[in-house]
């Protein structure tokens, strides 16, 4: 009975205002359902487990098979949304009398079954639900739960209802994995405690502070040190005898989309670093390559020689079962220089400290570097231990200023989600000979940010006015608008038909003042591209 | 035989049958009205005669006062006959609310079945819905006209509120109803699933529940909850007209868990927009598959849609090869589940 009783839950928490009320829900749902659906409901509501095995088409395609067009179309103006029309018009089928599923059914049944046999499953377990636990469903199948319940609710609720302290769960949490059978047993009281030390456990990062110019001001050189602040993805590496894991900044893992990195962890420590593309020789690709390997479930092996990933190793939080973390930063980091040296870990370099003597100096450096790879400089006090979180004075991010160019407006295309009313992603262009003596646009980079609602709304109506062509969501315009585009850094690459990559373009300002054809060149652009080694090897 | 149409017309003031003279749940005063049931979008003040269920009169003189509610009262009983004008009137049970009756006209032969609101559910405060067979016409209403709407069985939904109870016993329910039928069944329904503890009541519910009584269904101990005090409702059940659920009368009770009993409370966006966090789904109105039964049941070659979503219904009837007609008659569907439509509309908009 269990999508039956998940359908009912999911429907109080989306109603329900009060946080006390959601904990109240939930400790109902851990002392009311078996294993292993309770942990399985826990993990789709906290969004450990989304499955997007159905397409929504699917669905709208068994709906389309079972209800006249007519009504359908009818149903679905009244009710707005799609997944909600299809879970109230499923009609009954007569003779249908198979029990509902339960949650590790549908779990075990997504997983196993062949695409082509995935709309039949669906239907049957639409067939033996009711409209509430139709909608349960569908919102399961597509990836689309959103109740946001978060994680840490969850866990409150956990401990309220175990009568545990909520530290002691949090501990714990990472070592343990959907449908978390050993968790519920020991907060049962029916077996021990998951043993933390046993599995790779998340330890919340130390994050910087941006720098402040009175910050700047009574900043002592010699009490400070200084690094590169490398423009990939912070990863904490967790590797030991329990296992190994790659946790993103957030505590999520990441491990299955970085398995080289994984397999090169073969020891037994703690690091703090940098996820980066790094090339032979040690040059750090751009962050568009970087994302060509997130968010993808499994990883071939054209990606992984494409794309080859790499560490760049920030500080050491554990070293064995040692915890270092109270250690003054200075110790740290000879003990990591130290580690590095003997374990020789293929993969991982070692973060170069930048030697400076006063703060002029510093600022000459970070003015200096123009490599795409690098976003500014950190600043670590010499004394810092390693805390978790944003602890003001300790650490601090010093980002490089922005660099712009001058570009066309070329593309425009509708946002998603709640920007999908407008049209806000914007492709712009530079110019450059077109081999015929005259000049033409090159497509440099898409903005997605940096203009007020305003300028938004400004936009939209010069886009529908100065449309020359549609494709899709996508409209063509005449190629006469100016807009200022600032991006952190530019750097050659091989993907872009331009030749070149920006980090983060948004739009600074929109130049009605200037016409098209005195907006940069894309040799403008490429003089500001500063890793050299990365022109040599693209060329 | 005349066909119904030449009888039966749709006037400004509502369904008229012409030989008869009289109107039937017609919208503005007149001098001869046949009503199908209290609702006040059904039964309006200061008509002359007044011919319908003893029930509904009952309730039109409890809701208009003595003086309002028809100057001359004919009750008639459901298999009771009366011929005006050579027009033969009877009345069958609708099972919408207490008293509730479909209107059976035959002139020349000729049969016309003016069915008001109503729903085929059973429902212990009043008497269920019968077939009225071999028709030339069948009026039906048509609110939840679209397949979204099929209501649950209604002791889901009462075992639904009752659970909330169990789990959040220091918070009081407060349970958004109409005053006439929603209010009696939801307490009926209660009574029947064992809830025999006191049951609140908003002042605006209470004559009814009184006339409900004296009409014979028991409703159990009932008490006002404007005099309550605070502490004496935690864990308790208050019933209350939709539109202060959650309003400030509804906040000034402990941790209120504001609950509308509504045929609308099936759409998510309706039951967000009326900022209500625990939907019944409850309705006095037939569901889309009892709407399309009973026009099979009846057997009529063609059906008049008064008021709700004929557009569905009438293609629904259509591709069975009934001649659907809609009569978008107005002023119906303002008061029971109408109004609510009308409000979560403009919320959702
Ligand atoms: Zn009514």
């Amino acid at each position: 009975m269990s999508i039956p009783a998940f359908a009912a839950l999911l429907e109080r928490l989306v109603f329900t205002p009060g946080r006390n009320a959601k904990i109240a829900l939930l400790k109902r749902w851990f002392a009311e359902q078996p294993d292993p659906d309770r942990g399985i409901g826990l993990a789709a509501l906290t969004e450990e487990l989304v499955f997007t095995t159905a397409k929504p088409a699917l669905l709208r395609e068994l709906a389309a098979a079972r209800v006249d067009p007519v009504l359908l179309a009818l149903s679905r103006d009244y009710v707005g949304d799609s997944a909600e029309t299809i879970a109230l018009v499923w009609p009954p089928r007569a003779g249908a009398n198979a029990p509902p599923p339960t949650l590790s059914e549908v779990a075990e049944g997504l997983e196993r079954t062949p695409k082509a046999e995935l709309p039949a499953l669906i239907a049957g377990w639409l067939d033996a639900l009711d409209a509430g636990g139709r909608f349960a469903l569908i919102k399961l199948v597509t990836g689309g739960l959103r109740v946001g319940a978060s994680g840490r609710l969850a866990r409150i609720a956990l401990a309220e209802w175990s009568g545990r302290p909520v530290e002691e769960i949090e501990e714990v949490w990472h070592g343990v994995a959907p449908p978390y059978l050993p968790l519920f047993r020991w907060l049962e009281g029916k077996g021990e405690r998951p043993d933390p030390r046993g599995t790779p456990v998340f330890r919340p990062l130390m994050l910087a502070h941006p720098l402040g110019d009175s910050d700047l001001a009574v900043l002592q050189p010699e009490d400070w040190r200084a690094e590169w602040k490398w423009d990939g993805i912070r990863v904490q590496l967790c590797a030991g005898p329990g296992g190994r894991r790659i946790w993103s900044r957030g505590g999520e893992d990441v491990s299955a989309a970085f398995p080289e990195i994984v397999e090169a962890m073969d020891f037994h420590a703690v690091l703090d670093g940098e996820l980066l593309v790094i090339r032979d020789g040690g040059e750090v690709a751009p962050f568009a390559d970087l994302q060509q390997r997130l968010n993808r479930k499994t990883v071939g092996p054209k990606l992984m020689r494409d794309y080859p990933a790499g560490v760049r190793l920030y500080d050491l939080l554990f070293e064995g079962e040692e915890d270092l973390r109270a250690l003054p930063f200075d110790t740290r980091r000879a003990r990591l220089e130290a580690w590095i040296a003997r374990v020789r870990p293929a993969r991982m370099d070692l973060s170069p400290q930048i030697a400076f003597a006063s703060v002029a100096q510093l600022s000459a450096i970070r003015a200096g570097a123009r490599a795409a790879s690098i976003e500014g400089l950190m600043l670590k006090r010499a004394d810092s231990p390693y805390v978790a979180g944003r602890v003001k004075g300790l650490w601090w991010k010093w980002k490089r200023e922005p660099l712009s160019v001058d570009a066309v407006l070329m593309y425009a295309q509708r946002g998603s989600g709640k920007r999908s009313s407008y049209y806000s992603d914007y492709t712009f262009g530079l110019w450059r000979p077109d081999g015929r003596g005259g000049e033409e646009l090159v497509p440099v980079g898409k903005a997605y940010s940096g203009y007020t609602d305003q300028e938004l709304l400004w936009l939209g109506r010069w886009i529908r006015n100065h449309t020359v062509a549609r494709f899709g969501p996508v409209r063509e315009v005449e190629k006469a608008l100016v807009l200022e585009v600032a991006f952190d850094a530019a750097q050659r690459s091989m993907r872009h038909k331009s030749g070149v990559a920006l980090r983060f373009p948004r739009i600074l300002r929109i130049r009605r003042d200037k016409p098209a054809s005195e907006a940069d060149r894309l040799d403008t652009l490429m003089a500001l591209v500063g890793n050299r080694e990365a022109k040599a090897a693209a060329d | 035989m005349p066909h119904p149409e030449t009888w039966l017309r749709v006037t400004p003031a509502g369904l008229w049958c012409e030989p008869g003279d009289f109107f039937v749940d017609p919208t503005r005063p007149v001098a001869r009205a046949v009503i199908t049931h209290g609702h006040s979008d059904h039964a309006r003040p200061d008509h002359g005669a007044v011919l319908a269920t003893p029930e509904t009169l009952a309730i039109m003189r409890a809701r208009l006062g003595d003086g309002r509610a028809g100057r001359r009262q004919q009750p008639l009983r459901p298999g009771e006959v009366v011929v005006q004008n050579g027009v033969r009137i009877w009345l069958r049970p609708a099972g919408h609310v207490l008293g509730s009756a479909q209107v059976c006209l035959e002139w020349r032969g000729s049969r016309a079945v003016v069915s008001g609101d109503y729903k085929r559910t059973p429902d212990p405060t009043c008497a269920p819905f019968e077939v009225e067979r071999g028709c030339d016409v069948f009026v039906t209403e048509a609110t939840f006209g679209l397949p979204v709407f099929r209501h649950p069985r209604p002791e889901e939904e009462i075992a639904k509120l009752l659970a909330s109870v169990a789990l959040f016993p220091e918070r009081t329910h407060v349970v958004g109803c109409y005053a006439l039928g929603k209010c009696q069944r939801l307490i009926a329904l209660l009574r029947r699933a064992g809830w025999e503890a006191p049951i609140w009541l908003h002042g605006a519910l209470l004559p009814l529940c009184r006339t409900y009584e004296a009409l014979g269904v028991r409703l159990g101990d009932l008490r006002p909850a404007t005099a309550a005090r605070k502490e004496a409702l935690r864990g308790a059940i208050v019933l209350a007209p939709p539109s202060v659920v959650a309003e400030r009368w509804a906040r000034r009770l402990t941790d209120p868990v504001a609950c509308l009993a509504s045929g609308w409370m099936r759409v998510r966006q309706r039951a967000k927009a009326r900022g209500v966090e625990l939907p019944l789904v409850l309705s006095d109105h037939a569901d889309w598959d009892e709407l399309n039964a009973t026009i099979d049941e009846t057997g009529a070659p063609e059906v008049w849609v008064t008021h709700g979503r004929d557009d569905a219904l009438v293609h629904a009837m259509g591709r069975r090869g009934i001649r659907g007609r809609a009569l978008h008659l107005v002023g119906l569907g303002e008061e029971d589940e109408g109004e609510a439509e009308t409000g979560a509309a403009e919320g959702a908009a």
